[in-house]
């Protein structure tokens, strides 16, 4: 039956989440940006958290929690409250252990689930995206060729975030059958790892590009079945974090505007202002909806790839308005480096883009 | 719990109710377009009987099979609102226009129901338990003013033990119905001093057939057609004292004012559902007909990759689903007993602008198809303007958003 409330534990979970973005991760995100580097303690605490722990099965170190995606949802949503950027590193282990737990046979879940169980963080990574204007997770180019029970891997990649540090990465490929993905450790030869990426936004974050060059694996280290499931939690995943972005961009136009006078009045005053802010908090709303719709799909087992996509395009439009708009309600404020709100427009901008980049 | 699935009960309803409206509404609806003014009597009175089990009629209906409705609210304590939403979206579908005609109290009866004694709501909404189909109505906007219904004109004056009404409404929703085709009655605004600003607004039940009350004019409109819109003159038009709907004294509060605008938190959420009814046939139709000519909606692929034309649907899609369900969240709050003022006026905003755009785009993409008289996707896109106008303009909503997220007052923010 209908509900749009969290339950206690939902609510909890959300809470302590929030908590955390607020407390640490907020604070540190200006500097992490300038700097380009994420703040290891926040790593560190937010590894404490056991949001990558929690739902790796009991047999493999974890705590075996379900891994229900509108939970997921809700913690992608504050982290990314906080920085997107962090939020991409805190959980970017979830790359790797998603899909494994989710697909994995019980060797390759006993080869690499424990890894992540650890008493510290452990980054892990997948390799998704491709460095070419019509990138088309249907069309990959990198491509996967059977030979003598083992595959081939060729092509370039991007957007591979910690793929220097991580333990192992998730190389998606074109097969035989159409899209298919590989768990490649570190050190695999045929791999190798480029220079560091400079984006436009997510800067705390290191991002690679990579190049796979005739790069054998067995066929042991192919995830099998269907990764639609796989793919569609990420995009619920990537929406969540658009929704939390968009959020934080929004609530500091609103208190902002509050505070801002301009012939007279607060400009939050000014209908110009006032209605902007109001489409802002309505569009938020509504794709916080949907996606909470794709994600409770996702969980009820039924196939959620139309609600997921729809979901993702409908917050990657919504979260791009809204910060331009909170970078517009600052005036010129908005312009200078000072305020966060241009640092929200630059990530977000990113998530009509981004794919696979993060997943519950 | 975050579910967004109906419960069974809801769900037999809605199937129900598509039936009625794909089964007699759809094939009668060019129709009453059409002729403009004139009244489908026949559907209408079957309407009338049937309805009085299937929809939700408010407080007056419910004495109406008392023993299975009692049974019915104690199995599902709280999914009035949301029932509602659910097949007003279906009889929109159906024909929104024929879907505001069927006799009902609609927000004359809202307004009875929620500021109203128990003696007023047995006098006045009993009514619509039996006998010949009946309508209610609400008359608040005038020719001076609509949007700001505080500045209203029209007056009620005491006379002994009567009020007398004078003044003019315009743009009442089944006020022709209402006033003097059935033995309904009209919910007529009207201040009791001027100076008192709203504090000095209240609401008067004015019946059927009442002397002094007349229908000027009924409106020639874009869409919407088979409802009638009328304007009524109030000339010296005495009522009972007892038909004032909540106290009669003007205090410096605005409170009673504010109890009749919040009918508007129950009453949005099922304007909203209405536009999504008329954008999902808007939709559907627009499906159907490119799936017919072999074009499959490519989910997965990036957006820049679409044609137009699977973007375009795509984005109706899902702009279509962001409006519902900001609609049955402010419909589950109603029916949770939480406050619903800012979701209800977010659901009406995007609602509103939703289905303008969504029946608009559709015109489009189908080309000489969609422009056509011989398909209903035309009337759709001329009836669905009016759901982003009446309940609150587009422009009223946002600014009572605006001021929910604001803290701002009305003073601070107009
Ligand atoms: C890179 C840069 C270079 C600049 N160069 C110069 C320069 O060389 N010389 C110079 O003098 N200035 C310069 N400026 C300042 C620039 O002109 C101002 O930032 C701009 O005029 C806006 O003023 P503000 O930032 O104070 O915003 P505010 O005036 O505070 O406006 C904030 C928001 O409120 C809105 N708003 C304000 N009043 C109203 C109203 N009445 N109704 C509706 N909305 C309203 C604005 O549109 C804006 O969205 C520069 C700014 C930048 C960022
Ligand atoms: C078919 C139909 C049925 C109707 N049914 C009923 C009914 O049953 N009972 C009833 O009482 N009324 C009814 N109405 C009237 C309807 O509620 C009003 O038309 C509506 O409230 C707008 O008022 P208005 O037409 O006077 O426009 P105005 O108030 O004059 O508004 C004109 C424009 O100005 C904008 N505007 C107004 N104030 C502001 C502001 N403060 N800030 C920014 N923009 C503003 C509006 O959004 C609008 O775009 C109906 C109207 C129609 C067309």
């Amino acid at each position: 039956m209908l509900g749009f409330q969290p339950d206690d534990e939902q609510q909890l979970i959300r809470d302590t989440v929030a908590e955390f973005a607020r407390e640490q991760i907020r604070p540190l995100a200006h500097d992490a940006d300038e700097t380009g580097l994420s703040p290891p303690s926040v790593v560190r605490q937010a590894w404490d958290l056991g949001l990558v722990q929690s739902t790796i099965p009991e047999a493999y170190g974890g705590v075996g929690a379900e891994s229900s995606a509108v939970t997921g949802s809700l913690i992608c949503e504050e982290l990314a409250w906080g920085d997107l950027a962090l939020a991409l590193h805190i959980l970017s282990p979830q790359l790797v252990t998603y899909p494994v737990i989710m697909l994995g046979t019980p060797e390759q879940k006993a080869q690499i689930l424990s890894c992540y169980a650890g008493p510290h963080f452990t980054a892990g990574t997948a390799a998704v995206m491709e460095p070419r204007f019509d990138f088309d997770l249907n069309a990959l180019t990198t491509t996967a060729e059977q030979h003598n029970g083992e595959f081939v891997l060729n092509g370039t990649k991007c957007f591979v975030p910690l793929a220097a540090d991580a333990t192992h990465l998730l190389v998606y490929a074109r097969g035989d059958n159409g899209i298919t993905a590989f768990l490649l450790p570190q050190d695999t030869p045929g791999l190798s790892i480029g220079e560091r990426e400079k984006n436009m936004g997510l800067k705390a974050v290191a991002t690679y590009e990579l190049s796979l060059d005739n790069c054998r694996v067995p066929a042991s280290s192919q995830l099998q079945g269907d990764i639609q499931p796989v793919l569609n939690r990420s995009r619920v995943a990537l929406s969540a974090m658009a929704v939390g972005v968009a959020r934080a961009a929004y609530e500091y136009a609103r208190e902002y505007a509050k505070e801002r006078r301009a012939f007279g009045t607060a400009i939050a005053q000014k209908q110009a202002i006032a209605f902007m802010l109001a489409e802002m908090a309505t569009e938020i709303d509504a794709a916080r909806l949907l996606v909470w719709e794709a994600a409770w799909k996702i969980d009820t087992g039924a196939d959620a790839t139309r609600e997921a996509c729809l979901a993702k395009n409908y917050a990657a439009t919504m979260v791009l308005t809204v910060t331009d708009n909170a970078v517009q309600t600052l005036g010129g404020h908005g312009y200078i480096r000072d305020h966060p709100v241009e640092l929200w427009l630059r990530n977000g901008r990113g998530f009509a883009t981004f794919e696979g980049l993060a997943i519950i | 719990m975050i579910d967004f699935s109906l419960s069974p009960a809801v769900k037999k309803n809605r199937d129900l109710i598509h039936a009625v409206a794909d089964g007699t509404m759809r094939p009668i609806s060019r129709e009453y377009d059409e002729r403009e003014h004139e009244k489908p009597t026949e559907w209408l009175n079957m309407m009338w009987e049937a309805s009085k089990d299937m929809v939700s009629f408010g407080e007056g209906k419910q004495k109406k099979g008392a023993d299975r409705k009692a049974e019915m609210v104690e199995r599902h304590p709280s999914e009035r609102t949301i029932r509602s939403a659910v097949l007003i979206e279906e009889l929109s579908w159906g024909d929104v226009g024929l879907y505001l005609s069927i006799p009902h109290p609609a927000l004359g009866g809202a307004a009875v129901a929620a500021a109203g004694t128990p003696e007023q709501k047995e006098r006045f909404l009993s009514r619509f338990r039996d006998g010949e189909p009946k309508w209610g109505a609400m008359a608040i906007t005038e020719p001076g003013c609509g949007s700001d219904s505080a500045a209203l004109t029209t007056t009620a004056v005491q006379d002994g033990d009567q009020w007398v009404i004078n003044g003019t409404k315009i743009f009442c929703t089944s006020g022709l119905m209402a006033a003097e085709k059935s033995e309904g009655f009209v919910v007529v605004w009207a201040t009791l001093d001027k100076s008192a600003g709203r504090a000095g607004i209240k609401a008067f039940v004015v019946d059927h057939h009442t002397p002094g009350m007349t229908v000027a004019k009924v409106e020639d409109k874009m869409g919407i057609r088979a409802s009638d819109t009328a304007m009524l003159v109030f000339e010296d038009c005495r009522i009972p004292l007892d038909n004032i709907l909540g106290q009669a004294e003007v205090k410096q509060s605005t409170t009673g004012f504010k109890g009749v605008m919040a009918t508007f938190d129950a009453t949005r959420p099922l304007v909203a559902a209405s536009a999504i009814g008329v954008a999902r046939a808007a939709v559907d139709y627009v499906r159907e007909t490119i799936e017919a000519a072999g074009i499959t909606i490519r989910y997965t692929t990036p957006p820049t990759k679409l044609t137009t034309l699977e973007r375009d649907f795509m984005e109706m899609e899902a702009n279509l689903q962001a409006a519902r369900l900001l609609t049955w969240r402010a419909a589950w709050m109603l029916d949770q007993g939480i406050q619903n003022n800012l979701e209800a006026s977010m659901a009406k905003a995007k609602a509103g602008s939703m289905v303008t755009q969504v029946t608009q785009k559709a015109v489009e993409l189908l080309g000489p198809l969609g422009y056509s008289r011989k398909t209903l996707l035309e009337k759709w896109m001329r009836d669905a303007k009016i759901s982003d106008i009446y309940e609150g303009t587009q422009q009223i909503n946002l600014l009572i958003i605006a001021r929910r997220i604001l803290g701002y007052s009305s003073q601070e923010l107009n």
